[in-house]
């Protein structure tokens, strides 16, 4: 791949002198800092998956993670919620509240009820549509009937999947379409108001149709949760976020507003990347 | 010879090894039913076994059967279901799990009658329990653990990751995702388990002749008080079950009519074993289906 | 918010509901595991200390007492003061029923399998599934009944006699483990890659010629595990074999005289003498020797099973 970016020609964008790499800083007095890390390794065992500087995201706001297959953008996405326990070694601080989300005093299921995650196949349970939304909760609080139905009902509509099945809440969701079966995992993952939302690449099992809808549902979603997706669809993360990260071998090479890694990208390979030079 | 006329004379042989074993299976039911079935009767059902003389049931022994398998399941089944969900979703990757699944692939190639004397010297002579229902049920219980456990297993492994990644995803630790969600999702199929094994307790004579026992003492039906030794329920009586009761018969039994007892009682015996493996896989059908379609 | 901040912050660090439940599960499916580990070690335990007795208590010779052909443990040789106690009679009854049946269900299973996989993949499958499955359900005290009442009177006619004998034991035993093999065999050839097949056909391989070069070839391992499966099933049957053997503790000379096998000893022998004797501990002695035998079909398998990997 390297030798592959020295022979094209570099846009004209890119200054002489492109840096290898470019990530932004976030000033905590103007940006809202949701998450961030710091010196984050993950090693798959004893191999380094994934090494990346520090990242910070700004509350209320879309961050995408681009790069091609293998970039570490997964691996890292899974690490912000302890996904990755139990399968690779992650090193470094992920923060949080002020609190380091790996440390032993972190209860790992209360972390990741604030740190929800969708993942790239639907993942409904054999269960009705109502007690897929309602199951995490009342595992662990108790909640009256009427609060339940009203959290089902706003939950599904911040989903845009209220209108579509509000006659049919006690049917198995396992008969739901993919793009329904993902807006319900979505509505599951909102009815535990999580702070942040990190997607898996939510929108590559839909059709064109459905994944637009989504893109919509996500773009209202902004305003009361941080997201972070991974996506293969550059036109999508062009479309929805506002900041963009650039994962290249295991490491974030470019991390800054999204209109700008789009137009004028500072490191090359990001460029190439984006300019569908490879990956 | 060519390789065409080879070709064909293979294939001819394959044709009639397996209707032998066709035919080696339907003549052994044909055998058994049409022998045993017209002996069967309410009478022969429901009435105790006779040791001299001709016309003796095998009431008790049915009883016993039915009695022992229940216990035997209810003691087995947590068991095995708690190592069968620690295998299969908490298991670490480490040497000590191996060493542990080698040992329940070792204790499912057990021949059965070791696990009746090791139930015999356990049970029945250190503890003192005697040729009972409940060393019966234990012994039962060793010879059915390794394999229920693996179908059990089984039927978890089937249920896709994804389901445990959704349980995570939502701050629900795995026990709660394997209770809530992945169990319900297996059910079908480890009923289908559950149910096939029975037919295999339900039939096994060498772990209960020295553990329940021989014989079969007369049991008072109105006496359901499980502490008053001749109630059926009583757990310290000896207890001969049907299985055992057709090789005590064949091997001592002084019965003129022990042939057509042995045929009844093995109509009886394949009859249910039929049952539970016809069953088995409509019930699991079932169960799948109001599953996925509720 | 500042409020709402410091309450999510408390509860992160708080072990919560599903961190109690958790460890809660996962506690007592250990636990069940650990039992049945437990009771694995506890049968080796207790089946190895009453069998050792017969050596350590009784002063047996263990070589003795592998290769001497008489067994009488209730009498005592007058020259050397010792009791019969020559288990190779059993021993070699037990290993002749279990090759002889091996032997014989081997083809048949071999036979069958390729016609419900090879000859008649769909049709055939589904006749003869429910067949080996009914086969596997039959309790094995039914199979000694049918043995008795069938195949003893049947060898008695030809061969007279009594017709009890290793050539009983081995018809019973063959029956049994058939269907055992059989789907293990199934298995195997199923998992052999379809191309194998399509490529030996593609360059004019007949049918059986595929098959026997290619299909069987491939599956050799899967195969020979199948019936060691078979042989270890056969060996540690005890109450068919018993019925139809004869229980003669004689070194077998013809297949149709009478003869015995370990288990055959053992199920008739173990109610009749008195615990902490010498004519109880050989009989634990001979239980010992069927763990051992079940230890090492065990590492055939997992042998058999590396060697097939390798390839």
């Amino acid at each position: 791949m390297q030798a592959n970016h020295d022979l094209k020609p570099v846009s004209e964008f890119i200054p002489e002198q492109a840096p290898e790499r470019h990530i932004i800083e976030m000033n905590p007095k103007k940006h809202e800092i949701a998450l961030s890390t710091h010196n984050l390794q993950v090693y798959y065992s004893k191999k380094l998956a994934l090494s990346e500087g520090d990242l910070a995201f700004e509350r209320f706001k879309i961050t995408s993670l681009i790069g091609a297959s293998g970039s570490g953008k997964s691996t890292f996405l899974r690490s912000l919620n302890r996904m990755n326990d139990g399968v690779a070694t992650v090193n470094g601080q992920i923060m949080y509240r002020g609190l380091d989300i790996n440390s032993k005093d972190i209860d790992v299921f209360e972390m990741r009820r604030h740190i929800g995650m969708v993942f790239q196949k639907p993942n409904p349970f054999a269960k009705s549509i109502y007690d897929n939304i309602t199951f995490a909760l009342t595992q662990r609080g108790h909640y009256s009937k009427d609060q339940l139905d009203e959290i089902v009902e706003t939950s599904l509509k911040q989903a845009a999947l209220w209108d579509q099945v509000k006659d049919e809440l006690h049917k198995s969701a396992l008969a739901l379409s993919g793009g329904q079966a993902q807006r319900l995992v979505i509505a599951r993952a909102l009815a535990l108001k999580p702070d942040i939302l990190l997607l898996d690449e939510p929108s590559s099992a839909l059709d064109p149709i459905s994944s637009a809808r989504f893109e919509d549902t996500l773009l209202e979603l902004k305003e009361h949760y941080t997201i972070i997706i991974v996506t293969h669809n550059m036109q999508q993360a062009a479309r929805i976020s506002d900041y963009t990260a650039f994962f290249h071998l295991g490491k974030a090479i470019e991390y800054d507003l999204t209109r700008k890694i789009f137009t004028r990208p500072k490191v090359a390979l990001t460029n190439d990347y984006i300019s569908g030079n490879f990956g | 010879m060519n390789a065409k006329t080879s070709d064909k004379i293979a294939t001819a042989i394959i044709y009639v090894i397996t209707a032998t074993v066709a035919i080696i299976l339907v003549a052994m039911l044909a055998f058994i039913l049409v022998r045993g079935v017209p002996h069967l009767s309410w009478h022969f059902l429901t009435s105790p076994a006779r040791s001299f003389e001709a016309g003796g049931g095998i009431g008790i022994q049915l009883f016993n059967s039915f009695y022992l398998l229940i216990l035997a399941m209810l003691i087995s089944f947590p068991i095995a279901l708690g190592a069968a969900i620690y295998l299969n979703e908490y298991a670490p990757k480490a040497a000590w799990v191996g060493v542990i699944r080698t040992a329940i692939e070792i204790l499912s190639s057990l021949p059965s009658v070791v696990v009746g004397l090791f139930g015999f010297l356990l049970f029945v002579v250190q503890f003192k329990f005697g040729f009972s229902i409940l060393s019966g049920a234990v012994a039962l219980t060793i010879f059915n653990l390794p394999l229920l456990t693996r179908s059990i297993e089984t039927s978890l492994a089937q249920i896709p990751d994804l389901q445990r990644q959704a349980g995570a995803a939502l701050g629900l630790s795995r026990w709660e995702t394997v209770i809530h969600v992945i169990l319900p999702a297996a059910v079908p199929s480890i009923v289908t388990g559950v149910i096939l094994s029975s037919g295999r307790v339900f039939g096994e004579a060498a772990a209960l002749i020295y553990t329940a026992g021989q014989s079969a003492p007369a049991l008072n039906f109105t006496d359901w008080n499980p502490f008053n030794i001749s109630s059926p329920l009583s757990p310290m009586r000896p207890a001969e079950t049907l299985a055992v009761h057709i090789w005590k018969i064949n091997s001592e039994g002084i019965m003129p009519d022990v042939t057509l007892v042995s045929a009844g009682a093995s109509a009886v015996l394949i009859i249910v074993v039929l049952i539970f493996n016809v069953s088995a896989r409509r019930i699991g059908a079932h169960l799948y289906k109001r599953l996925t379609s509720s | 918010m500042g409020d709402q901040m410091d309450r999510i912050t408390t509860y992160l660090l708080r072990r919560s509901e599903s961190t109690r439940k958790d460890n809660y599960g996962k506690a007592i499916s250990i636990a069940a595991l650990a039992l049945i580990g437990i009771v694995v070690v506890l049968i080796f335990a207790f089946v190895f200390t009453k069998g050792i007795a017969t050596f350590t208590t009784n002063k047996v010779n263990l070589w003795k007492f592998l290769t001497g052909t008489t067994w009488n443990p209730s009498v005592v040789d007058p020259k050397t003061k010792l009791p019969y106690v020559g288990a190779l009679p059993m021993i070699a009854g037990s290993f002749l029923v279990t090759l002889l049946a091996a032997a014989v269900a081997t083809p048949f299973a071999i036979g069958t399998a390729v016609f419900m996989t090879e000859i008649q993949p769909r049709r055939g499958a589904r006749l003869m599934q429910p067949v080996i499955e009914l086969l596997v359900g039959i309790p094995s005290v039914v199979y000694g009944f049918i043995g008795l009442t069938v195949v003893v009177p049947f060898l008695r006619s030809i061969f007279g006699g009594s017709g009890f004998g290793i050539l009983a034991g081995t018809i019973v035993l063959f029956v049994m483990i058939l269907p055992t093999i059989t789907s293990m065999t199934v298995d195997t050839l199923r998992s052999v890659p379809r191309h194998y097949r399509e490529s030996a056909l593609a360059i004019g391989a007949t049918r059986w010629q595929m098959i026997s070069k290619v299909v069987l070839r491939a599956a050799t391992p899967g195969i020979l595990t199948a019936v060691v499966f078979g042989m270890a099933r056969a060996f540690g049957e005890a109450l068919a074999v018993q019925m139809v053997i004869g229980n003669a503790a004689l070194m077998p000379t013809s297949l149709t005289t009478p003869a015995s096998t370990l288990t055959s000893i053992l199920t008739m022998g173990i109610g009749n003498t008195v615990m902490g004797s010498l004519q109880n501990n050989v009989l634990w002695s001979l239980a010992m020797i069927l763990l051992l035998m079940s230890l090492v079909f065990n590492l055939i398998i997992r042998w058999i099973g590396r060697k097939g990997e390798l390839k």
